[in-house]
């Protein structure tokens, strides 16, 4: 996973509330079995009107999105922190993230930022209104600011931010506890009640 | 019941721990792992990779089911990226040791209809699953929920999950459910009163007497749509309703081994005076049959109320956000939801494509036919549901009403296989999403319970079941 330090980059505005996985990614693009190439599939069908954000030559290159609350509910679908990722995303603001969502994104090396709406509201204004509107997010640091004076900390699970900064795969953090979990499974396999095949018509 | 008493969440989460680093999410071992075509190539592929194999091919099942054809001739797909995607999860099934319920199998279906019907879905585990909907399973009182790609690699290579403990959220519908109403309406109202994120970061657990009385199918409705609230899981206490539908299902224990099982499943309720992080209750009395009308399963009303004014809103967002829903579905403020005329209605989904969803939407169109302007489906969830209702003789009585009756899968609730809306039509769908081009680009979703969605079939337009003069002596009964 590519690591997350320090990124500095034009920010788009997505002022919509619940933006779901559906419209980061419709389904007809589920149907692929490799992981990277959504660049072209990211809000497909709202990028058709050419009012829309991605659209705007004004947040070409933008490796920042700043949504409204809820970004990303709704379907499971890693292909929309794919899609983000592939087109050149980095970090989303909003004031709430969607669990699943928020779960894929970390798994992507993309850093959600969680601010409260005001402080949201207020990059969407910045953005919108201001050619070549910038923004700075230090992970390490947690903190974003921009150079029209705003500067703000944000909370991150220090896990979460760990996992970021240093790129850690995941399996391999596990994979640390094997002697805890072989521990485990051999007690728990004892638990029949909870065991998938439990029945005696247990073929397939 | 020994010192602090505990939720119905917690003793599943507890007993499910395999370490507990500090500084980190606790690891959470997994019992059951269900897999399906779209979301698992690509963490088979990681697998490869990496050179792991599965843990655990045991605790592991597959099927086909959301890209998978439902016309009776499917075993060749037109479509060569959809049919690469299946070919690709036989190919990892076989190469890893993963048994796959494939699409002639007579237990190929839903991954979250199978789970349950086949007994492999138990109270107490927990069950994970590339796919939103596995908060299905909660409804017979394991933790179970759905997660991205690369965990369902993680599971696949370790049998754990990293996870941070959720809050607990219980939800309390009291009194008896009036006539006509059933769980799907239940969970629109929750939506409708919590919203779409008014259970992030939180398990629900369902109780109350109206939860209590209704069936595994009704109960599995609720859990199934826990996450358009936002919520990690939703959970049901197991109970006699659960061990009567559970018993004699072919991976459920047998013989005394039943007996040590459910005596382990009773311990499992909620203990009194358990705290939950945030509570609810509903009057059942304040339930009604409900229609959404916007593009998230939140805008929701009563089938007796209007398509609300964007100008009530206090929020700017909000007002923005009506008034986009309004635009896409083509719906003016002021319109009584019975005066809008639909194109097509769809009877399926994880969410209602049950045995007891096909009776209660059979027992509305019987003797009656689909209206010369609609066209109307019913998908059954697998194939043990469609070999149930053709003995049952629904498959006649939908046929003789005019409507298709195909095999099993996911079909039109999000439209991955041929199922799908043409661009402005408007569907009445016992489905569990309504966003903008779910069930096709351009479609128009509106979520109801099957009742509702049968009886929309038949008149043309949004109907109240309640007031639905000729069905009063069967459905009623």
């Amino acid at each position: 996973m590519e690591k997350f330090q320090t990124l500095t980059s034009k920010v788009m505005p997505l002022d919509r509330v619940n933006v779901d996985t559906d419209q980061i990614i419709p389904k007809q693009f589920l149907k692929r079995i490799e992981r990277t190439g959504y660049e072209d599939f990211l809000f497909f069908d709202w990028r058709k009107d050419p009012g829309f954000e991605l659209n705007n030559a004004r947040y070409k290159g933008a490796q920042i999105l700043v949504a409204a609350r809820n970004f990303g509910c709704g379907s499971s679908r890693e292909h929309a922190a794919w899609a983000l990722s592939d087109y050149g995303f980095r970090c989303v603001i909003a004031p709430t993230f969607a669990d699943i969502f928020h779960s894929n994104a970390g798994k992507n090396g993309i850093l959600l930022v969680t601010l409260p709406e005001e402080q949201v509201q207020t990059l969407l204004d910045r953005a919108s209104h201001r050619d070549g509107y910038t923004l700075t997010v230090s992970l390490k640091e947690s903190t974003i600011r921009d150079e029209q004076g705003f500067a703000t900390t944000f909370a991150i699970d220090p896990f979460r931010r760990d996992c970021l900064l240093e790129g850690l795969d995941d399996i391999g953090l596990t994979l640390r506890h094997a002697a805890e979990l072989d521990q485990f499974e051999k007690q728990h396999d004892a638990a029949f009640w909870v065991k998938p095949r439990a029945g005696e018509g247990a073929q397939a | 019941m020994a010192g602090n008493p505990k939720t119905l969440f917690e003793k599943v989460w507890e007993s499910h721990i395999v370490a507990e680093p500090e500084n980190e999410p606790v690891l959470l071992y997994i019992d059951l792992h269900l897999i399906h075509e779209v979301t698992s190539p690509q963490a088979f592929e990681g697998l490869r990779l990496a050179g792991r194999k599965v843990r655990r091919p045991d605790r592991s099942i597959a099927t086909v089911d959301h890209n998978v054809p439902t016309t009776p001739n499917r075993l060749v797909i037109e479509d060569p990226i959809a049919a690469k995607q299946i070919e690709t999860l036989r190919k990892n099934c076989a190469d890893f040791g993963v048994t796959l319920y494939d699409v002639e199998s007579p237990r190929q279906g839903i991954v979250h209809v199978i789970g349950p019907e086949l007994g492999l879905t138990k109270p107490g585990m927990t069950i994970v699953c590339g796919d939103s909907h596995t908060s299905t399973h909660g409804a017979l009182g394991s933790l179970a929920f759905g997660i991205g790609t690369s965990e369902v690699e993680h599971v696949l290579a370790t049998q754990c999950l990293p996870q941070g403990k959720p809050k607990t959220f219980r939800i309390s519908i009291e009194g008896e459910l009036p006539e006509g109403v059933g769980a799907k309406d239940i969970v629109l109202g929750i939506i409708g009163r919590i919203g779409t994120d008014g259970a992030t970061g939180h398990v629900i657990e369902y109780a109350g007497s109206a939860i209590r009385s209704l069936s595994m199918e009704g109960r599995m409705t609720i859990c199934n749509m826990s996450i358009e609230a936002g919520a990690r899981a939703g959970m049901i206490a197991p109970d006699e309703t659960t061990f009567a539908w559970l018993k004699g299902r072919p991976f459920a224990p047998q013989g005394a081994a039943w007996d040590e099982a459910v005596a382990e499943w009773r311990k499992l309720a909620t203990d009194p005076g358990a705290q939950f992080d945030r509570e609810l209750t509903i009057p059942a009395v304040e339930i009604e049959p409900y229609v959404t009308w916007g593009t998230n399963p939140g805008m929701v009303v009563s089938v007796t109320a209007t398509v609300p004014d964007p100008a009530a809103e206090q929020s700017d967002a909000n007002r923005r956000a009506f008034t986009r829903a309004l635009e896409y579905m083509a719906l003016k403020p002021g319109t009584p939801m019975e005066e809008i005329a639909i194109d097509r209605v769809f009877i399926g989904s994880c969410t209602n494509s049950r045995i007891e969803d096909l009776r209660a939407a059979a027992k509305v169109v019987a003797g009656h036919h689909v209206h010369a302007n609609v066209r109307a489906m019913v998908v059954p969830g697998s194939q043990l549901v469609k070999a149930q209702a053709e003995r049952e003789g629904l498959d006649a009585i939908f046929r003789e009403a005019g409507f298709e009756w195909r095999e099993p899968g996911c079909s039109m609730c999000l439209g991955m296989n041929p199922d799908i809306l043409q661009p402005g039509e408007r569907c009445a769908s016992t489905s569990n999403r309504n966003f903008e081009g779910r069930q096709g680009q351009g479609g128009r979703t509106h979520l109801v319970s099957p009742m509702m969605a049968a009886a929309a079939a038949v008149t043309g337009h949004f109907t109240d079941v309640r007031t639905w003069e000729f069905r009063k002596a069967e459905v009623l009964a």
